[in-house]
């Protein structure tokens, strides 16, 4: 390997892979064998965090910034005036090793511009997936980006090696894609992701009957939108999101803020802002999804199309629903435990277990950790102080915003830690 | 009856058996200090206890059939902290273990409960970034060599983690505060002790010690580390919140060019 020509190719190819914000490396299975390199069977490990503050899990480049292409939003796109560059098969696979040797990563996240055509630049993908797996007895994480129109053929092989594929839809509405990616059907990308889908279940099944059917894909599918590109509203957004979910049993729908690099009339001009709050409240809804038992629909609807900006999408929930509350914690179900604002599911978890000793006060809520600025709004426990004024949802956002500014902002972006 | 100032010799067996000798006699107002920590003088009636191994065994086996597995964990993280005055919440801990028929690990409204539960999870925040911030470098001997300094003595934790990743190269890993480190030679895992040569600078990748391309994986880590960066999301404070400043020295990314 010259020294020299990688890094320049690695600087140029790291570059133009950046704006892809997945770098997940959990949810596999794949446990070291005959003592080879590399495991990936816990929780994804972030060995760094770049100074936006974005976990680096993976080594995440493209094979080549060369692209047939001209999506608007994409600085590897055909019209775009910049270096090019490729790496050759062997060079990922020695930089691959080569780091995760020196415990810099978990793996690689290997995307690529399309050169010739999807089914060619599949093939280039796979084979160094194949090469780490077979040659190098690498067992740590490898997640490939399923070239939209790819060949089943190819998106079968892809999973053999790959621990998670994805496909990033990047446009959430069918209209905005035609406007700014008008070479790319929306087929095309759920080609391969339906093919997918459709082996990780036929994996499933074969599962059961022979105990050594190769593994598919552990870490399943994910995606990725971009963020206030194309005019598309918060509802719409989640509304594609819920979709994909549902439709091809998504492991992670991610947002990204669209960061300008273009002077494209289609397109926020170069130094208007990134939306990151946006992202985080869109992350929020996501979260309040799957993991704290909401409907889509009662975040966002017909007539609710935007999130609040000021306050979190539970809060806004919540405010819109106050004959749900008061919530006595020492005797609601977990559900609506869920459901205070201010309460993150843990501690949730913790209220459960230690209420089973003792009927639970402020204090000992406190101790738990909870934020209590928000929550004491929505709930009563062992103790007779409790909000007992009838005050309207206005009066509410009014003093958990007024009475604990800053620590309103800490848990911010302590929030924006989860998603990383 | 007096309060007894108990001795041991600074390992978790030790604490066990102090423990032991704890409940053995009864005692009620007790001290037990680390050797490590003792102040002369103060504790001039000091009783230093001997570690016996069936001992700890026995208290070790009892407070596992008390608590959950991760109640238990959580009592031997705490106890890695070696933090002043953590013997004192273990051994509370341990006698409302021992006096309650229930598990008590979730008990959260309990002082020591809490407190041992809070003091694991900095030593498991530890643990888990020694296994993010270890950052090997390959010597002229083969070794994958790497140099730490944990607030905790998490070397115990994370040895398992290194060795199921890593299990087809040679590596150390070593805790230059507390003199003493792990090495893995393709089948275990043992206990050392290094001397450094003289001219041995822990921060810095010297061609006598490494591997001559050593220095250009670093750089092309530490490119590689500046170009995924999007400049325009830019936020220190939440970089330095993930990777406080005392662990840059250490970190490959984070070296002067
Ligand atoms: S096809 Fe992919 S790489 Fe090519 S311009 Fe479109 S988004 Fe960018």
């Amino acid at each position: 390997m010259s020294f020299q020509r990688t890094q320049e190719k690695l600087k140029i190819l790291s570059d133009a892979a950046k704006y892809d914000v997945s770098c997940s490396s959990s949810g596999s299975k794949r446990a070291n064998t005959n003592k080879g390199i590399g495991d990936a069977t816990g929780m994804g490990i972030c060995h760094s965090y770049t100074e936006d503050g974005r976990c680096v899990s993976l080594l995440k480049i493209l094979l080549t910034n060369y692209c047939i292409f001209d999506c608007a939003y994409c600085v590897t796109r055909k019209s775009n005036d910049i270096k090019r560059a490729a790496f050759k098969v062997q060079e990922v696979v020695d930089l691959t090793i080569n780091f995760y040797r020196r415990n810099y990563i978990e793996g690689l996240f290997l995307s690529s511009g399309i050169f010739k055509n999807a089914d060619y630049t599949m093939e280039r993908l796979v084979a160094v997936a194949k090469k780490l797996r077979t040659e190098e007895n690498f067992n740590g994480y490898i997640h490939l980006k399923s070239i939209p129109g790819a060949s089943d053929e190819l998106m079968r092989e892809a999973g053999l090696y790959a621990d998670r594929l994805s496909v990033n839809i990047e446009i959430p509405t069918k209209d905005g894609l035609k406007k700014l990616a008008p070479d790319k059907k929306h087929e095309d990308f759920i080609k391969p992701m339906k093919k997918v889908k459709n082996e990780i279940i036929q994996f499933k099944e074969e599962k059961k009957i022979i105990k050594s059917t190769p593994k598919y894909a552990p870490a399943g599918q994910s995606t990725q939108m971009i963020i206030g590109a194309s005019g598309e509203n918060d509802f719409q957004i989640m509304q594609t999101s819920n979709y994909f979910y549902k439709s091809y049993n998504l492991k992670r729908v991610y947002y990204s803020g669209y960061v300008p690099i273009s002077y494209d009339n289609r397109l926020p001009q170069i130094g208007s802002a990134v939306p990151i709050l946006r992202e985080n409240r869109l992350y929020q809804t996501d979260w309040l999804m799957r993991f704290y038992g909401f409907e889509f629909s009662e975040i966002l609807n017909e007539r609710n199309q935007n999130l609040d900006l000021d306050i979190d999408p539970k809060l806004s929930w919540a405010l819109r629903n106050l004959h749900e509350f008061p919530v006595d914690i020492n005797s609601a179900d977990k559900r609506m435990l869920a459901r205070i604002p201010g309460l993150g599911m843990k501690s949730v978890y913790k209220i459960l277990n230690a209420r089973r000793f003792r009927k639970l006060n402020w204090e000992h809520l406190k101790k738990i950790g909870v934020a209590l600025n928000r929550a004491q709004y929505f709930m009563i426990c062992d103790s007779s102080k409790f909000e007992k004024r009838d005050l309207t949802s206005e009066k509410i956002k009014g003093l958990i915003l007024q009475n604990s500014k800053s620590k309103y902002q800490q848990s911010l972006s302590n929030q924006l830690n989860l998603f990383g | 009856m007096q309060g007894r100032n108990l001795i041991y010799d600074g390992t978790f067996d030790g604490f066990l058996s102090a423990v032991f000798f704890v409940f053995e006699h009864k005692l009620r107002a007790v001290v037990i200090q680390n050797k490590f920590e003792m102040q002369l003088g103060l504790f001039s009636d000091a009783e230093t206890i001997i570690t016996e191994e069936d001992k700890a065994n026995r208290v070790w086996k009892g407070v596992k059939s008390k608590l959950s597995p991760k109640g238990s964990y959580q009592l031997y993280y705490a106890f890695l902290s070696e933090q002043k005055g953590v013997e004192a919440i273990l051994l509370d801990y341990i006698t409302y273990a021992f006096s309650n028929a229930q598990s008590v690990d979730k008990d959260y409204s309990h002082p020591s409960v809490l407190k041992i539960a809070q003091i694991a999870k900095s030593v498991g925040r530890e643990k888990h970034r020694m296994e993010a911030f270890v950052r090997f470098r390959l010597t002229k001997d083969d070794i994958y060599f790497s140099n730490i300094e944990p607030d905790f003595n998490v070397l115990p934790l994370i040895s398992k983690h290194f060795k199921r990743r890593y299990a087809d190269q040679k590596w150390v890993i070593y805790d230059i505060k507390r003199g003493y480190g792990l090495y893995y030679d393709l089948d275990k895992v043992e206990i050392i002790n290094m001397e450094f040569p003289a001219d041995f600078k822990f921060t810095k990748t010297d061609s006598e010690f490494f591997q001559e391309h050593e220095l250009e994986f670093q750089k092309l880590w530490k490119d590689y580390f500046k170009s995924t960066n999007i400049e325009s999301r830019k936020n220190m404070k939440l970089h330095i919140r993930h990777v406080p400043k005392r662990y840059w020295k250490y970190l490959s990314e984070k070296q002067p060019n």
